[in-house]
Order: C-alpha cells, then structure tokens, then sequence
C-alpha cells in the first residue's frame, strides 16, 4: 500500500505516525522519550516501523516537524519540513474540522491555536515559562511518588480542590508543599495543581485569545484526566481529547507529505536503511567574523549532509566547496 | 579623548562619520556579539531590557580597546531608556571603569544647555563645522536607509538571497568608508546597479510591517534577525522606523525635514491617545498604518519588560479586530535558540498565506 510517514522529534518524545492514502493511521503510532538523542530515537522509530511493513508496502511521502524537524528533515529526506503550530493545526483540523481552539500542551512547551473556518487566525506559545507543561507534572509527580499516568484518575476523586499559586513553579511546589503539611489530601492537591496550571496557561499562553468551543486539547498532557477536567471548569464547555492526542504533531505532518506528494509527484525518502547508517553530528564556533556563530554539522561517513546555524550562509553550503572550508578551519 | 558609543544596527556609520568630520577621535567597538551579550548581562541588572545590557557589553568591549568616553543616547518620557545614561555610568564606576559619560538629548526646547554640552563635546570647532558634520552625518543614515529597504525589498525576491547579501555588505563598508557626499551616491548607485541583474523569482509576495522598540527594530543581534529570517522565507517586511528618522527625531531635534513620526501618532488613534514613553504609540499607530496600506501582516518587536511595548501590545488586539489585520509579538533578551522564534516566524507565515488564500477564493 501507498503509505505517509509523518515524524515528529520534541524535546521529549520522538513520535512516528504511518497514514494510508485516505489519512488515517495505519500502524499503531509510535510514541518513544527523545532522551536528548534526536538521532537515535529516530533510528530506533524507523526500525520498528520498518519490522512491521508488508511486502507491498511503499512510503511515498515523509513530513517532519518538532523543534527537531529540520535534523529529522535531512536524514530521512523529507518532502515537508513544517513547524509544529501548523502541523497541529492540521492535525487537529483533521479529527474535528469545525474546531475553533486547539490546546497543546508537551513536555516542555505549550501552544494555543485559534481557528475559524478551518484556518489558523491566530496562535500563541510560552516564552519566559516553563511552567505548565508536562515536565513540571512529571516532576511533581515523582515528588508527590504518583505515577503519571495515575496523576489524572486521582484528581479526579477530589472533594475540593485546593488553591495552588499557578504563577510560578517554584511558588506552586511551595505552596503544595505547605498545603500537604496542613493535612489536605492528595487527591485534593492533585486536583488544586491541575487548576493551578491550567490557570497559568490561560493567563499566559492564552492570554488575550478568544478561546471559543470546540475545544480539542491534544499533547502528552492530555492523557490527564485531570487536566482536561480543569479545563472544562475553567472554560465552561466540553474539550475534546482526539484518539491520537499524543501524536498529533507527526499526524499532521504525514498529512501534510501527503497533500504535497500527491500534488508534485514523487517522494526524498532515503528509504529504510536511514534506520542503521552511522551519523555523526558535531558543532563548532565559526571564527570568520566577530558573530562566533555556533555551526552544526551532520555527516554521513564522509560526506556531509547538512550544516546550519550561520548567519552569513558561509557553511550553508554542502559538497567539495564547504569540505575545503572546514579543513582550512 | 578616545570615544565610543553603542551599536544599534548600522548606527555606528553615520556616528563614526559624524565624529569624523568633528575632529574626534572615534572607538568603535567590535559588532555586537555572544560575548558583547554576555558581558552587558552578566554586569546589569536582571530585569533591565536587553537593550541595555548590550550597550554595556559595547562599552567594555571598546574600553578594551583604548576608549575612555562613552556618547550615550538620552531620551524623555517613562521609557527608562532615559535613565539609562546615568545607570550605565554607575555600573562602570563600580566596576573600577573610569569612562567619561556624554549623554546627547533632544534639546526638547533647552537650547542653552544642548548649546553648552554640545560645545563641551566639540572643542573648538566652528558651529559652521559642527553643522557640516552633522549634515554629513545625515546623508550617511540617508544612504544606509537606503541600502537596507532595497535589502529588505530584493531578499524574498531573488533566488539567491545570499549573494544579494554579501553586494549589500560591501556596499554598506562602501558608505562607512566614504569620506563625502559623492563617495555615498556612488555607493548607493552601484548597489542599485550590481543587483538589478540577478535573477529573480516571480509570484505574489506576503507583506509584513516591523513595529515596536526602536532598539530591537533596527538592530539585528536583538531581534535574532527576524527581518532575515522573514525574507528568506520569501516575505517582503517594512519598517516602520528607520535610523534616519530616529537620528533626525532624537540627536538633531527635528533638524531636518523628513516624513517625521507625526502621522503614525495621528493613526493610534482611537485606540491609544497618549504618549505611554518610547514608541509605544507608534507602534499601534503603524499597525493601523500598515493595515490600510494593505499589507497581511504585522510584527512587534520589544526588550522583554519594555513597558511602553506592552500597553501597544494590550491595545493590539483591538487593532486587529476592527482592521482585520493579524499581529505577532516578541519579546526579546538574552536567549541563543532562535528555535522558538523562527517556529513562530513559519506559523505566522502559513497563518497569513491561509488568510490570503481564502480571501481570494471569496474574492474579497
């Protein structure tokens, strides 16, 4: 069958999504930890998928997206590279196509997208705070000696939640530390946190947004039941948790190399040997100009395949010319 | 006297000509980079704008090379810029830096004064000299100006933006280097010339304005390039200030008589009515502006904290929903991932070609 691939490589998890010609999955999605290692976990991801291909089965499209999209891009060959908001969006559009808000909500950024009539009129994500996104639930959770995924169903037998700080992690885990001593339940806290953040999220991320329903909330974050209960109270309406929640960022990629390769025919896919070929990755400070710029390379045995992170376009350039200008380096 | 001042994007060409032609003995310091950063930050408060913590990096860096007086901008108003002339000059003194501090202000009516410093400044050149080198000075941020809204408007035009940029840098040392006025037309005149033949791409361009902070406008450490970054992305962007125009509004007083900042202050209205400091009310005025002359979108670029840009920023969406005009702000300070903004740079970019696709199939 003709087949999508869509990749998605966050700063906390690498997410593999495999569509067939109509959109929708066709695989179970794949949801593996970064773990600092955009490379490997790549490799790993593709490994697995291959494992599970039929004969017939032939990939005619790759799209990349995360804060990774342009490393993943290079190695696979992608035939789109987009950025996470409009990959969302598409995503989004996909499961609810009357949705007005989508809500995102990963490891460590957050995002809000307003749309009307199926377009994106607006967009926001966190800038100057962390706080609010999954890595703070999973800290808390650690601290607190709840497992993540039971962090949820707990807020959701709180009686009456209590009042955390939301403005700040810092002041937040203080404030619940103070508010365990005092004698609240767990379940209470929980549940208070959740608030906490999901007011934190409002007044920051979307601040200023005409959040209309529907609602979807997508995001690592969204398997928390108590979250997305939160939301609920605070916004007054029903958020729609998509099946796929997790992985929507690679569904709208692979949507999107999908929509591009039936249009321009043909695909960069390098194919499935991207899985076992050694990278090498390794970055240096330009010393041309007083910009020091920091450039990273990535190479293929010998050959390089990409450089980026120059302002002047000095090392933009790949093949004998550039290899010439690292040696002189 | 060996004096320095601060870097604001291409500023330095028309100060060092300025200080030139007076006689003086002008340090410029290295271009403002990841060290000048890390100097001005590590020795200025915390929640003071990134603006400032780069002009002290500058000013170390030049005391490194020789400089021993600082020409620093003055300004009125609740901006704090204002006061920044006086909180540098604290900072060095505690640092053990001894550095001259001359603040140039707007005369703002005090003739006198202005008159007194200006002379204390200049020693003993003729106000005739002094006026000569100042007209001299203006024809450079004229001729820069003019080189950097070509680069702006040729960028997301041509196929290889990245040889328009290197003509566009020896252009620019051209200017700094002229030592009179048919040196700079020269200048200009070949740039003109040496890209008119490259190949170019064709199809409908997006427009973008760049609003906010004039600080973080013009200078392209600051704002992490964003004016690049949007062109290479094949997006035309206007500024809605030029150098020229704050030179001739902030060091000249007005002197000379060009398209001042007058209508864009006319244009915020209703929205903001009053002076809030910096170009707060500028900022909405040419986000009204831009959005009749019918460009798609808008950006604001401001130092984190800046409170002139956040009252703009909270009249913004008003703006928006009665002009239908989208806008995207940024607060900028100390940060080496350009990630965060270049993402939000593409989305805005989808955003605004989804916006345009659709009015044209409902043939707005």
């Amino acid at each position: 069958m003709e087949l999508y691939l869509g990749i998605d490589i966050g700063s906390v998890s690498t997410n593999l999504v495999m569509l067939d010609p109509l959109g929708e999955p066709y695989l179970a999605p794949l949801y593996l930890r970064t773990q600092g290692q955009p490379i490997a976990a790549l490799q790993r991801g593709l490994a697995i998928i291959r494992d599970q291909l039929g004969k017939g089965d032939l990939v005619c499209g790759v799209g990349t997206t995360g804060s990774a999209r342009q490393l993943a891009g290079v190695l696979v060959g992608a035939d789109v590279v987009k950025n996470e908001i409009s990959a969302h969006a598409v995503a989004a559009l996909r499961i609810l196509p009357e949705a007005r808000t989508v809500i995102e909500i990963g490891g460590q950024d957050s995002k809000i997208i307003i749309l009307r009539d199926g377009i994106v009129v607006d967009f926001a994500m966190n800038t100057v705070c962390a706080a609010g996104t999954g890595s703070f639930l999973d800290q808390q959770a650690f601290r607190l000696n709840i497992p993540i995924d039971e962090f949820g169903a707990l807020a959701g037998q709180a009686c009456t939640p209590v009042r955390i700080a939301g403005r700040c992690t810092v002041f937040a885990e203080s404030d619940m530390v103070h508010k365990q001593q005092m004698g609240h339940t767990l379940p209470d806290i929980v549940a208070g946190l959740c608030e906490a953040m999901v007011r934190n999220y409002l007044n920051n991320v979307g601040k200023s947004k005409d959040v209309a329903p529907p609602i979807v909330f997508q995001g690592g974050v969204a398997a928390n039941q108590g979250m997305r209960a939160a939301f609920e109270k605070a916004l007054q309406a029903e958020v729609v948790v998509p099946r796929y929640y997790n992985v929507m960022g690679a569904y709208g990629a692979a949507l999107l190399a999908r929509d591009q390769t039936q249009r321009r025919a043909g695909t960069g896919f390098r194919g499935w040997q991207v899985s076992t070929m050694p990278f090498q990755q390794r970055s240096f400070e330009c010393k041309a100009c007083p910009n020091a710029c920091e450039v990273i390379e990535i190479k293929q045995e010998r050959e390089v395949l990409a450089r980026w992170g120059d302002r002047c376009g000095r090392w933009g350039v790949t093949g004998a010319e550039a290899d010439q200008a690292v040696q002189q380096h | 006297m060996k004096i320095t001042y601060p870097h604001m994007g291409n500023l330095y060409i028309a100060i060092r000509a300025l200080l030139l032609k007076l006689g003086l003995d002008p340090v410029l310091p290295p271009p403002t980079s990841r060290k000048t950063a890390l100097l001005g930050v590590r020795h200025a408060p915390e929640f003071a704008c990134f603006p400032l913590k780069l002009n002290l990096g500058n000013f170390l860096e030049a005391r490194e090379m020789g400089a021993d007086t600082v020409l620093m901008g003055g300004g009125i108003g609740p901006c704090r810029f204002g006061y920044y002339a006086e909180v540098q000059r604290e900072i060095l003194a505690d640092l053990g830096v001894s550095m001259e501090m001359v603040v140039l202000e707007p005369p703002s009516g005090d003739w006198v004064t202005f008159k007194t410093r200006t002379r204390s400044l200049v020693g003993d050149c003729s106000w005739w000299q002094v006026l000569k080198a100042i007209r001299f000075a203006w024809y450079k941020a004229r001729a820069v100006d003019a080189l950097e809204s070509k680069l702006l408007y040729l960028r997301p035009r041509l196929c290889e933006p990245l040889q328009l940029e290197a003509i566009y840098r020896e252009a620019l040392r051209r200017v700094d280097m002229a030592e009179n006025r048919r040196g700079l037309d020269l200048a200009v005149s070949d740039f003109l010339k040496d890209t008119r033949g490259l190949p170019g791409k064709s199809g409908d361009l997006l427009r973008v304005g760049l609003v906010g902070e004039i600080f973080t406008v013009l200078d392209p450490y600051a704002n992490y390039d964003i004016e690049r970054h949007l062109g290479l992305l094949g997006v035309e962007v206007t500024r809605s200030i030029f150098l020229s125009e704050w030179i001739n509004e902030h060091l000249f007083g007005g002197l000379f008589h060009v398209g001042g900042l007058d209508h864009l202050k006319e244009a915020a209205s209703p929205y903001l009515n009053a002076f809030v400091g910096g170009h707060g009310r500028e900022t909405v005025g040419a986000t009204v502006h831009f959005a009749r002359q019918g460009y798609d979108g808008v950006v604001q670029v401001a130092p984190f904290t800046c409170m002139p840009e956040i009252v703009a920023h909270s009249v913004l969406p008003a703006v928006t929903r009665d002009h239908g005009i989208p806008t995207l702000s940024f607060y900028l300070d100390e940060q080496s991932g350009v990630a965060g903004i270049v993402t939000r740079l593409e989305a805005f970019v989808d955003l605004l070609e989804a916006r345009r696709k659709k009015r044209l199939k409902e043939g707005v």
